[in-house]
């Protein structure tokens, strides 16, 4: 890097041999960085290769064990946010930090409220620099409002404001985009770029190939929480970031190979499903899903894909409509009888559904066959067969752990997945429904589960694929259906959809391009 | 399989080391109260006092495993709700409650054969405890109502309950205060020493059935799958409301026996309207120091009951009874705190410890039932 | 008005509602002295559970601050000779009450240190805080007990000009809950201070932020551990009031066990006014009320056959009425009582541990 150095002044922020050890991991080992004011900086890296536990260092969030941070050349010592923050550091977190419950203006001006005297809020005041602070953005925005009634560009905005608000220099942006549309994705792009033009420092986090290269100045890819090299975008390719992220050559593209579709194993029809809140967010939809097809569902998240899967996987009661597997009528059915005629499910939140961290893998692997023979028989239990069986599953699915005996809590979230995978991989499926299969994991086990998913495709299973991301939606799927308010808005064959095309469905429904409203009645 | 043990018992072991400590600086410092000047041996007077009561001859020893007997039943209540991931302060009101339908069963057959009301006031007991702890999981499991206040808030409407059963419909007769007639046939026959009853046996029996049940049966994996994740039991095709509220009938279940058998052995006999079944709250502390396992329960519910058979000697050195209780608190203090007790004792974190516990009040905040939604 | 009384079922109705009214202005003392260490205790929890910590302790921490205030205005007063100044106030009684307010804050920073700064489980912390309470307070009244110590006195009512407590409706709010003495003075204050702060103020703000979604509060700079510790702390102070105004303001001696379930009730009323002091201080009014009206239901029952009606339900159920009404109120059966999002969840700051 310090050839990219320009004699003379020292880089507005300079990060220095940076090690953060967590008991038994290493999340990031000797990593330097610098940063320009007016400059974007993309930090690029697989999940879990340590670009979120360096920002938290920055940020305050986490101490590190060794290595200093320098500004303007002078070491400074940042212990919390707080500091960061008087530093002139934000940071734009990939989870949003936003309270629901508290408006726009309480959200945004959190921790440095104007005040009158006494300790009084002046809302007043409030008001009025929220409103000052969008139109400075071209935004309109309601100050009053309650962030959880924001669409999620919305509150992506708000937390954009946030950091502006607090007069920042550098501004961190930990994964921006990975809720947002195509379209969505470019506005904050062409934020991104004015607030450069202004002076600001940019930190962008990503695990995106062809957005740091669009948007960034200076690209610097971690693995394994080891700095692996800089580049600027003119000097490389998609080909040879992917290659430093992952450590070796990638395959961009997953070859899906022929499809060959035979008879409906799911139908839909005219289901109706509301939410845990009672509201109707799924209208009325139909579709069908052969066996050897893969069947993606696209949108943004939050438009009733949720509610859809939780109904056709037996999580929900649909209010209305019919759900079908392979002419059986299954609507309203349960996990269990559901998993008896052979749907394999992959939930999209593993440490919520997926999994129970505190037990052991062996168990994990029999959730829900525990209660028949060989796991059982009556009510007593069988530990030697669940064990033997584990066994052969850990091998089969190559999860890497000593024994099947540890907790769940002690694999990575890649080999977490595998178990999961395993467990709703076999037996005899007629339906395999996918839900954000792949969210945070790392290439490899991404690679593995969507070679499995296109294995059990060609070997006659309907396979219903519905994922926030739109590239891993566009890469498997042989049709693609999207979503967008609760219905699906258009069906598209999958090898011959553009993204462009697929994003605008997504962001507004229809192929004409508009700026989604603030408020979504539909938040999930 | 020693090894084990080891690292599942150091920390309680330790704790109740340090609270006597702590017991002790008490006594010192309240000892110009007691024996009216600074006494630095008070406390060893007091411990070989409690220790020769609890051990020192058979009654003594009987009234160990007699006061132990209703704390590990209602502590194994307690520890099968931690399991189902159920924080169960509702021990007093389910205990009540169990003795309350219990005595009634056992006062209407107060003339028939002991083979016969015994059973059938246990059975009672049991059936009332089952009934107010179901009340509590359905609340928790349909309306997503969190255990913790709904219990405590149940106890108190036991006490109002049983405080007007008692001076009411079941009051005896001639008596000089609240109280029902004494039971007859259904009062527990004393095996050994004086106080050493039936109830004893019944709480041995209890504790390798619930291990079993806990984890030797589909049922307690569906209650530990329930406890540690009610999503994924969803998802793995259980019914974690069912799940729930069976997990507190249970819980009820071994109170409400505890109840009944306080009242149905040689120390009491009858019941009280003002009967509120402290051991309920005590039993929560029984629970956590056995750490929620059975065997651990029941050595928990031993020492306690030590303690308390203890008390007897104690008292004649001057010291009031409720020294039992601070070593109880402080006890539980040091388990909960266990850093202080690695930091005093040098024990270091092993990886893998049990934790399982410390997560059990997590939903009290916005929903999280994790039931929502069918 | 009473030919209505004879409509089936309404007219009953009717006739209850002329009962109570008539009965309440003799009842309010009692009522609001009752709801006086209720409402100080749900203060207490509010400014805890406000910031996400769940207390479960404050019947404890209550029953620790009547026996200290007891005990310290007992030896004060002792070695202080009694000088009685405005409202009975002397200082043995403010070094009682010193005193009970300081120990309440102890238990309370034990309550924070183990739950926030140990990040233990907060209903284990209630826990150990009652039985320890319960132990303790036991323990050393009974030794206390055998030296027959002196009262250490009460504070007095404080006397408005009879033009004042003339008026009607207003004459009587004030005689009722300003005449009662200095605490529940203190009490009543402090419930619309506090509702006030906490929707006006930064620290009102930032309560609720902490109590919501604390990881938020602490990315925008705010130390969520420091508002936490400090806020449980200070709701020592409303505890401390509570169990002083038991044994120094509402009576003059100690009894063991005396919170009686007062601190539950704290807790109940606080959900049913869904965590707001004003809400608490209403929910505390309705529980007490029921107590006082099974009080004029025995001392002065209605005649005919709304009198036989009411004398024939037991006492004990104007008992458990507040209990009966916090769990509807949970359940969700009339207006749902949701808690802060965050109540009762350890906050761990990120990577810190290693």
């Amino acid at each position: 890097m310090s050839a990219d150095r320009p004699a003379g002044s020292p880089p507005l922020l300079e990060m220095r041999n940076i090690t953060k050890r967590f008991p038994g991991v290493v999340a990031c080992e000797g990593i330097s960085l610098d940063l320009r004011a007016g400059e974007i900086h993309a930090l690029l890296g697989e999940n879990g290769a340590g670009k979120s536990t360096l920002m938290n260092v920055l940020y305050g969030l986490a101490t590190p064990n060794e290595g200093e941070i320098l500004m303007d050349g002078q070491p400074i010592e940042i212990a919390s946010p707080h500091d960061a923050i008087e530093r002139g550091i934000s940071m734009v977190h990939q989870h949003f930090m936003l309270i629901p419950v508290l408006s726009v203006a309480d959200n945004i001006l959190l921790g440095d409220e104007p005040m009158r005297r006494g300790g009084l809020l002046d809302k007043g005041r409030a008001a009025e620099t929220i409103r000052e602070l969008g139109k400075s953005l071209d935004w309109e925005i309601d100050p009053n409002r309650p962030v959880g009634q924001l669409s999620v560009g919305w509150q992506q905005r708000v937390e954009i404001l946030k950091a502006i608000y607090r007069n920042a220099k550098i501004l961190v942006l930990d994964e921006p985009t990975a809720v947002l549309t195509p379209q969505e994705t470019r506005e904050i792009f062409e934020v991104l770029r004015r607030l450069k033009a202004e002076g600001y420092a940019i930190i962008f986090i990503s695990h995106k190939l062809y957005e740091v290269l669009e948007i960034a100045d200076r690209i610097t890819v971690i693995r394994r929480g080891r700095v692996v090299g800089s580049r600027r975008p003119t000097e490389t390719n998609e080909d040879e970031l992917a290659e430093m992220m992952v450590g070796r050559e990638v395959q961009l593209t997953v070859d899906r190979g022929e499809s060959h579709p035979t008879t409906a194993a799911l139908e839909v029809d005219d289901l109706v499903v509301r939410d845990d809140r009672g509201r109707e967010v799924v209208h009325g939809v139909s579709f069908e899903v052969r066996a050897g097809e893969i069947f993606g569902i696209a949108g943004v998240a939050g438009n009733g894909q949720d509610e859809l899967v939780g109904a056709i996987t037996g999580l929900r009661k649909p209010q209305s409509g019919s759900v079908s597997l392979a002419g059986e009528d299954v609507t309203g059915a349960g996990p269990r009888r559901l998993h008896r005629l052979g749907v394999g499910f992959v939930p999209g939140d593993r440490h919520r559904f997926g999994m129970v961290m505190s037990f052991p893998i062996a168990d994990n692997l029999v959730l829900n066959d525990y209660y028949h023979p060989p796991y059982s028989r009556g009510m007593a239990w069988n530990p030697e067969a669940i064990k033997a069986d584990a066994k052969a599953a850990i091998e089969k699915y190559d999860v890497r752990t000593p024994s099947a005996s540890l907790l769940a809590d002690t694999l990575s979230g890649g080999n977490q997945q595998k178990v999961v995978v395993a467990r709703e991989f076999e037996g005899h499926l007629k339906l395999l429904v996918l839900d954000q299969p792949t969210r945070g994991l790392d290439v490899g086990s991404i690679e593995f589960i969507h070679s499995q998913a296109i294995a059990r495709r060609d070997a006659g299973v309907a396979v219903l694929l519905v994922s926030a991301e739109l590239d891993e939606v566009l890469e498997l799927s042989d049709r693609i259906a999207v979503m967008y308010r609760g219905r699906i808005v258009e069906v598209l064959d999958g090898r011959t959809a553009d993204k462009e095309d697929v994003g605008l469905l997504m962001a507004t429904g229809g192929r004409e391009s508009g700026i989604q409203e603030q408020v979504v009645e539909d938040v999930a | 399989m020693i090894a084990r043990v080891r690292s599942v018992a150091l920390i309680p072991a330790l704790s109740v080391v340090l609270a006597l400590l702590v017991g002790a600086m008490i006594m010192i410092l309240t000892s110009p109260l007691v024996v009216d000047s600074f006494s630095l041996t008070l406390p060893l007077e007091a411990y070989v006092a409690m220790i020769s009561g609890a051990f020192g001859s058979l009654n003594g020893i009987v009234n160990t495993f007699a006061n132990a007997t209703p704390l590990l039943l209602a502590g194994l209540g307690i520890g099968i709700g931690f399991k189902g991931g159920l924080f169960n302060i509702g021990g007093p009101g389910q205990m009540v409650i169990g003795a309350l339908v219990g005595t009634t069963v056992a006062l209407a057959l107060n003339d028939a054969s002991p083979i016969v009301a015994i059973p059938a006031a246990l059975i009672g007991g049991m059936v009332g405890g089952a009934i107010y702890g179901f009340i509590p999981g359905a609340l928790k499991a349909f309306t997503g109502a969190h255990e913790v206040v709904v219990t405590i808030m149940l106890n108190f409407v036991a006490f109002s309950i049983i405080s007007w059963a008692v001076s009411g419909p079941l009051i005896g007769t001639g008596v000089t205060f609240a109280r029902t007639d004494d039971i007859q046939a259904a009062a527990l026959p004393v095996i050994i020493g004086r106080n050493g009853h039936l109830g004893i046996l019944v709480a041995a029996v209890a504790v390798p059935i619930v291990y079993w049940l806990l984890y030797r049966s589909t049922t307690g994996f569906e209650i530990r799958t329930t406890g540690a994740n009610p999503d994924a039991a969803r998802y793995a095709g259980m019914r974690p409301r069912g799940v729930i509220v069976l997990t507190m009938s249970l819980a009820g279940l071994f109170a409400g026996l505890a109840g009944i058998i306080q009242i149905l052995g040689p120390q009491t006999g009858f019941l009280a309207a003002s009967y509120t079944a402290p051991v309920g709250f005590e039993a929560i502390a029984v629970a956590l120091l056995g750490r929620a396992h059975p065997v651990g329960i029941m050595f928990a519910a031993l020492l306690f009951g030590a303690m308390q058979a203890g008390t007897n000697n104690m008292q004649i050195l001057g010291l009031p009874p409720q020294m039992v209780d601070i070593l109880q608190a402080v006890i539980l203090l040091f388990i909960t705190a266990d850093i202080v007790v690695r930091r005093v004792f040098r024990v270091r974190e092993q990886a893998g410890e049990l934790v399982e516990i410390a997560s059990v009040s997590r939903s009290y905040g916005g929903g999280g039932t994790g039931t929502a939604g069918t | 008005m009473e030919a209505l009384y004879d409509i089936p079922v309404i007219g009953l109705v009717i006739q209850f509602v002329v009962y109570v009214l008539t009965q309440f202005p003799l009842v309010a003392p009692i009522i609001v002295a009752g709801a006086v260490p209720i409402v100080l205790g749900a203060l207490c929890g509010f400014m805890n559970e406000r910031t996400g910590v769940v207390n479960i302790g404050i019947e404890g921490m209550m029953l620790i601050a009547a026996f200290v205030a007891w005990w310290g205005a007992s030896l004060a007063s002792e070695v202080i000779p009694i000088r009685s100044g405005p409202l009975g106030i002397t200082p043995a009684l403010l070094i009682g009450l010193a005193a009970g307010i300081g120990a309440a804050c102890l238990i309370s920073a034990l309550h924070a240190w183990l739950s926030v700064s140990l990040r233990a489980d907060q209903i284990i912390s209630g826990t150990i805080i009652n039985l320890f309470a319960i132990g303790v307070t036991g323990y050393l009244n009974i030794l206390v007990s055998a030296t027959a110590p002196p009262s250490g006195g009460q504070f007095g009512s404080i006397n408005l000009p009879d033009a004042l407590t003339d008026l009607p409706v207003i004459g009587l709010l004030l005689e009722s809950f300003i005449e009662v003495g200095p605490i529940a003075l203190t009490m009543l204050i402090s419930v619309i201070l506090l509702q006030f702060l906490l929707y006006r103020s930064r620290w009102g703000l930032r309560t609720r932020a902490v109590g919501e979604h604390p990881r938020a509060a602490e990315t925008v700079g705010i130390d969520v551990i420091r508002l936490r510790w400090r806020n449980v702390v200070m709701g020592g102070i409303f505890a401390g009031l509570a169990g002083a105004y038991l044994t120094i303001e509402f009576g003059d001696a100690f009894q063991s066990g005396m919170t009686n379930g007062r601190g539950f009730i704290a807790l109940a009323a606080l959900i049913f006014g869904r965590w707001t002091p004003v809400g608490a201080f209403l929910g505390a009014l309705l529980f007490t009320a029921s107590v006082g009206l099974e009080r004029s239901i025995r001392i002065a029952p209605p005649p005919g056959e709304l009198g036989e009606l009411l004398t024939a339900i037991p006492g004990e159920f104007y008992n458990a009425l507040p209990y009966l009404i916090t769990i509807i109120v949970l359940a969700g059966v009339v207006g749902k009582s949701i808690p802060p999002a965050a109540d009762g969840k350890p906050y761990q700051r990120e990577g810190k541990a290693a």
